[in-house]
């Protein structure tokens, strides 16, 4: 089965990329977008029928690799 | 005295690194990444580059590499671990030094010549180093080190911060600060000071033709001090 996970940047932790994006969007006429927070997005396609099993396996992933849980947290979908 | 390199696919300071350590005395040995052993070393010595394309987080894949349970257990039983720049960030991400190591704040790869200060001599990487202040070159897009304010207390309690950015007088303050790392650090030690990161590279200034004699100092007291 096919597991989603999205990884964003905690909050208060600067991300500058997304500031670069909000500015932007700011010069292009959106100039209602007062925030813009990058994130990843994962599509994990695991061997594994049973979907509460899948999802342990992948939580286990986005604490060993998927995410830094020093600035990042996760969200299984 | 003996090291190893540790070569990632991707890593590009390898080399750099090899002749720095030969021309200060280490018979050096280099070892690749999907070795599961490490020859006999006194010191192990992660380079800069770009470790699997720095994918996904920079470090992030080469700290799950093979060759790495080794390094972890050699560093935990006392042996010396140096990580230059993605160096650095690999022994972040292994979590052999707190914190982590973030895109540079202005969204720039920064490359030229800093000052850095060093922070605590009481190790062997800068016991005998004369100079305070040191004349090293970075060369990063991701140096911003971050880490909690409850794991800052602790590096800094624990006397773990190695280097911080500063002009040439030493001052080490929010306008000598170039990628926005915390408190201007630019190097950190583990607890025991046996694993130093560091984001300017000292083997890049080990000529005084080509660039600089700092890092000689590194490399001299380093030697000196196994």
């Amino acid at each position: 089965m096919k597991v989603k996970v999205i990884v964003t940047l905690k909050n208060g932790v600067l991300d500058p990329q997304g500031k670069a994006i909000q500015q932007t969007l700011n010069g292009m006429t959106f100039d209602n977008v007062s925030e813009v927070r990058q994130g990843k997005y994962f599509d994990i396609e695991v061997n594994e029928n049973d979907e509460s099993k899948a999802k342990l396996q992948v939580e286990e992933m986005c604490k060993k690799l998927l995410a830094n849980l020093v600035i990042e947290d996760y969200k299984i979908l | 005295m003996k090291s190893s390199v540790i070569i990632f696919p991707g890593s590009n300071c390898d080399r750099d690194m090899d002749v720095a350590l030969k021309k200060f005395g280490f018979k050096n040995k280099m070892v690749w990444h999907n070795d599961a052993e490490i020859p006999k070393s006194d010191l192990i010595v992660l380079p800069g580059g770009f470790s699997y394309g720095d994918y996904l987080r920079c470090g992030s894949i080469a700290g799950k590499s093979r060759i790495i349970k080794s390094v972890i257990d050699f560093a935990n039983s006392g042996g010396l671990v140096l990580g230059i720049c993605n160096g650095f960030q690999i022994l972040t991400e292994t979590g052999l030094l707190p914190g982590i190591l973030q895109q540079n704040k202005y969204l720039n790869f920064i490359c030229k010549n800093v000052f850095v200060k060093i922070k605590n001599k009481e190790n062997k990487y800068f016991k005998n180093i004369k100079k305070e202040v040191l004349e090293l070159h970075i060369a990063h897009n991701e140096g911003n080190y971050f880490c909690s304010n409850d794991e800052l207390k602790s590096i800094e309690d624990n006397g773990q911060i190695a280097l911080t950015y500063c002009d040439n007088k030493g001052n080490d303050d929010e306008h000598n600060n170039p990628n926005g790392a915390i408190k201007n650090i630019a190097g950190i030690f583990n607890k025991d000071k046996n694993i130093l990161g560091m984001m300017p590279h000292p083997e890049r200034m080990i000529d005084s033709f080509l660039s600089g004699e700092d890092g000689s100092l590194f490399f001299e007291n380093l030697i000196g001090s196994l």
